[in-house]
């Protein structure tokens, strides 16, 4: 006998996940293709899928079973990789991380690229940008005087400290929901102040002030205006409003 | 079309291809070429720690690292190979640590260490905390950790390249690497890279399968590569089956869920796992616990309506220990399942993980062209290559540590073969296999949808060539991916376009995965024998009379054009330990 496997339609449901009915949904995507045409439409797809699944899962069907021509980025399907961030019903979500059932499948489904980036086709963005901000908070360890031998030692609470900002996987939904960054793209944007946060509470690292300097400029955290809207996008759920306030009270008390 | 020419080229950007990068960048010219942005490799899904004997929580030494590596994988290790893994692991954790890696920190304030499957103390006699990790996202930091030093030490990407094609010349009488083909996702222009050293690091080939751990886009396109050129592939049969996906999904949930503590119940609560491994239980290496799981859902001892999974029970952990070290697994069972971690039981089943086969390497990382000859300039490291360390059955936690290990290898020996060395002549028309493949998936007008084909294979591959395996079922599979390769010349894509055709790369990609599929078949029919991932129900036992030796496959063709996969035999490398009935 071969490995059993799963065929999906014979699934009943079970206590803890209630099987639905596959529904009906009407995904509404921003279709964006300059070999085509200067402008940007929306394209409207009717599909059935079953309300578990992902958006994510919703656009393969599109892209695989109609209109092979959609465009987007992705890789893990879990929320992992970070390549699927866009604007789902005018809120920036991963793709792979939302399902269709949390989104309200009863009306159509608006899917269109992140905000305040150059839009290359379809849902894909220019991510220059964004890495480039990341890249100017020197985001990496910095340590000076000789190399221990063995581990450098850390209490768990000082590794606790800034264990947040090391869950960001660079997905660019923080930054891409930002009023600030979607007015100014000189601005660093939230992910780079998480990223520099992370290593500015790292008890292990001697590059504290010279990070805090470069967020000090005028494109640095005191562009802030504390919306709010970065933390509600992070899908890792990182804290990210709270890092970017400790980056700013540090820079006022130099302690960190 | 562009030319370029660097001394060291890196195919891939994940673990492996950025901790060869560190050391290339510091030593010759180097270009990265990954067809994602680094941060979206795979290794940054990797969840549950990187394993070295540093003993920081209890007595532990690699040499017991080494026993475990080499019967973890059911003695076809190359144990000369699995030595320098767990000798040099010590150092691979130290340097990311000094790196900034965030690992888990003892009372000490030392790294600390976590129980994982098929690691011991002294040679079996219990489980051992030798897994260094970060709560459960021990590869994201990796991955985070390897990219902050490129950044650090200016390591130059292309982003959004994809290589389709490894340059080969025979220069008296020797096949080297002259260089790679690329193509540009953003423009849709090919690209020629020409280089002294090219290091294959483009990981594994899990979506053959349906249900898998791996990403999209893991399709094994460096093999497949490589193969197309006259380079053996090693092993191809085995594969790792993760006794804990998520059901009808895939997603993993790592076993250090087990190391915690978490155990595996049947449809009557009991804990089955006791009766197949009695001392390591739950954690008996991957392919004991993967079959014990089906056995349990054949004879009706399955859960759900249909008894097609079994629980992976957490309730039992306090919520504090499971938001502490298993904060992203736990969220996974919530997301996707709606179901809490704290109070109910997580419906799992095996999902298709990891390839132990690969392009064959010796211990620097150098590709060989047959069981001895190196291939001069030509590297490879990770999941993409076989060294081989894993055998026929990889230890969880040790590809975290591959990937550093051999990595770092690949890049010091590729740099320092490129310094002694000058750029072997392209050919004439180098780009001339890429340019044709592309050109006839954008003209062709054929009846057949990629995706259709994609899902056809990955129905066969898990019906027929999973964890259970017969003569019959694998000539199954070997018939339908005939039947698909045939098709597969038929098939046509919608987007004619030059910028972001993935619709192009994904053709490009099914056809990689239907010559992968193809040598793994055969490579399995091939071996009546059972051994670790590797299960003929038709042949249970483990011969080591006739199969205590490598696979390697080569892609034949005959003067009609005619392609057939011609099997050969590799010795194992055995130093100290002799083969034993593999118990846990
Ligand atoms: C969910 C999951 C959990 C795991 N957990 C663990 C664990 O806890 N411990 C452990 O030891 N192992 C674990 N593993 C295994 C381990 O993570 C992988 O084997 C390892 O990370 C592979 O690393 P890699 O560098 O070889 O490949 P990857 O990280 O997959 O990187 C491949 C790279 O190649 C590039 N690439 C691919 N094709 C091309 C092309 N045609 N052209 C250009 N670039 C290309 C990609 O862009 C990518 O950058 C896990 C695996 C999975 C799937
Ligand atoms: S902070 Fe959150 S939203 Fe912003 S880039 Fe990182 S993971 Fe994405
Ligand atoms: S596809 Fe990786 S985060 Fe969504």
């Amino acid at each position: 006998m071969a490995t059993p496997t799963l065929d999906k339609e014979d699934v009943k449901p079970e206590a803890g996940f209630a099987d639905s009915p596959y529904i009906t949904i009407t995904l509404r995507v921003r279709r964006f293709n300059p070999e085509v045409s200067a402008d940007a439409t929306w394209e409207d797809f009717q599909l059935e899928i079953d309300p578990k699944e992902r958006v994510l899962d919703a656009l393969h069907k599109v892209k695989w079973d109609m209109d092979g021509t959609l465009t987007f980025r992705r890789s893990c399907a879990h929320g992992i990789c970070g390549s699927d961030a866009m604007r789902i019903n005018g809120k920036n979500r991963l793709a792979c991380k939302t399902l269709i059932k949390d989104i309200n499948p009863g009306k159509p489904i608006t899917v269109e690229p992140i905000k305040g980036l150059t839009v290359l086709k379809d849902l894909v963005v220019d991510m220059d940008p964004f890495f480039q901000a990341y890249r100017d908070v020197m985001p990496f360890l910095v340590t000076k005087g000789n190399e221990p031998t063995r581990e450098r030692l850390q209490s768990a609470e000082d590794r606790e400290r800034f264990d947040d900002t090391t869950k960001c996987i660079l997905c660019a939904a923080c930054t891409s929901s930002c009023p600030v960054f979607w007015n100014d793209g000189q601005y660093f944007g939230p992910a780079a102040i998480v990223n520099a946060h992370r290593f500015i509470f790292d008890s292990r690292d001697e590059a504290g002030e010279q990070r805090l300097e470069i967020l000090n400029d005028k494109d640095g955290v005191w562009r802030c205006r504390t919306t709010f809207n970065c933390t509600d996008a992070c899908p890792r759920g990182i804290e990210v409003t709270k890092a970017i306030q400790e980056v700013k009270r540090a820079l006022i008390t130099r302690r960190f | 079309m562009k030319i370029h020419k660097y001394d060291t080229v890196i195919v891939g950007a994940g673990g492996a291809g950025m901790r060869a990068a560190i050391e290339a960048t510091k030593r010759s010219r180097t270009a990265v070429l990954t067809k994602l942005y680094p941060t979206r490799s795979h290794t940054g899904a990797a969840q549950g720690g990187m394993a070295a004997a540093l003993a920081n929580v209890e007595e532990d030494n690699w040499e017991w690292h080494t026993f475990d590596t080499i019967k973890g994988g059911d003695y076809l290790v190359d144990q000369d190979a699995a030595e320098i893994l767990a000798k040099e692991a010590i150092d691979a954790v130290l340097d990311l640590e000094k790196m900034g890696l965030p690992f888990n920190r003892t009372p000490d304030g030392t790294i600390d260490q976590r129980r994982f499957g098929g690691h011991t103390r002294n040679h079996g006699e219990a489980a051992v905390r030798r897994s260094c990790y970060a709560a459960d996202r021990t590869g994201h930091m990796i991955l985070q950790t390897l990219y902050q030093n490129c950044v650090k030490e200016g390591v130059e990407f292309f982003n959004e390249f994809y290589v389709l094609d490894q340059i080969i010349v025979e220069v008296d009488g020797v096949k080297k690497s002259a260089g790679v083909v690329a193509y540009e996702l953003a423009t849709g222009e090919i690209h020629i890279f020409q280089a002294k050293s090219v290091i294959y690091a483009s990981g594994g080939t899990g979506k053959f399968f349906k249900v898998t751990s791996n990403a999209h886009t893991l399709t094994g396109d460096g093999q497949a590569a490589c193969y197309r050129r006259g380079i053996p592939l090693e092993d191809m049969e085995f594969f790792q089956f993760h006794p804990t996906g998520i059901w009808r999904m895939g997603i993993l949930l790592t076993e250090g869920a087990r190391g915690e503590g978490g155990i595996l119940r049947n449809k009557d609560g009991e804990r089955f796992m006791e009766k197949y491994a009695p001392v390591m239980k739950d954690l008996a290496s991957r392919d004991v616990v993967s079959r014990s799981i089906y056995t349990e859902i054949r004879e009706g001892r399955g859960c759900g309506p249909e008894g097609d999974h079994v629980y992976l029970d957490l309730t039992h952990l306090p919520p504090e220990q499971l938001d502490a070290k298993l904060p992203d697994i736990t969220e996974f069972a919530r997301t996707y399942l709606g179901i809490e971690p704290y109070t109910d039981p997580i419906p799992i089943q095996p999902t298709a993980h990891y390839a132990m086969g690969g392009i064959p390497t010796n211990v620097e990382g150098e590709v060989l062209a047959d069981n001895t000859t190196v291939v001069p300039g030509l590297y490879a490291a990770g999941e993409v290559a076989c060294v081989s360390v894993h055998g026929a059955n990889r230890l969880g936690t040790n590809s975290l540590l591959d990937i550093n290990v051999f990595g770092k290898r690949a890049g010091i020996a590729a740099a320092e073969y490129a310094a002694k060395s000058d750029f072997v002549e392209l050919p004439e028309n180098a780009q001339e296999l890429v340019v044709s493949q592309v050109e006839r998936l954008r003209d062709a007008t054929g009846t057949e949808r990629v995706a259709e084909l994609r899902k056809e294979l990955q129905e066969t591959m898990d019906a027929n060539v999973m964890v259970f395996r017969t003569e019959q079922t694998i000539k199954t599979a070997v018939e339908k991916i005939a039947e698909l390769r045939e098709r597969y010349l038929n098939v046509s894509i919608q987007d004619k376009g030059k910028r972001f055709n993935t619709d192009l790369l994904e053709a490009i990609e099914l056809g990689n995965l239907l010559d992968l599929a193809e040598v793994m078949a055969q490579s399995a029919l091939a071996r009546k024998e059972s051994r670790g991932g590797h299960y003929r129900e038709d042949f249970p036992n483990r011969d080591d009379v006739n199969f205590m030796r490598h696979t390697m496959a080569y892609r034949e063709v005959g003067d009609d054009g005619t392609e057939t996969i011609r099997l050969d035999y590799k010795p194992v490398v055995q130093t100290r330990y002799q083969p034993m009935e593999r118990k846990y």
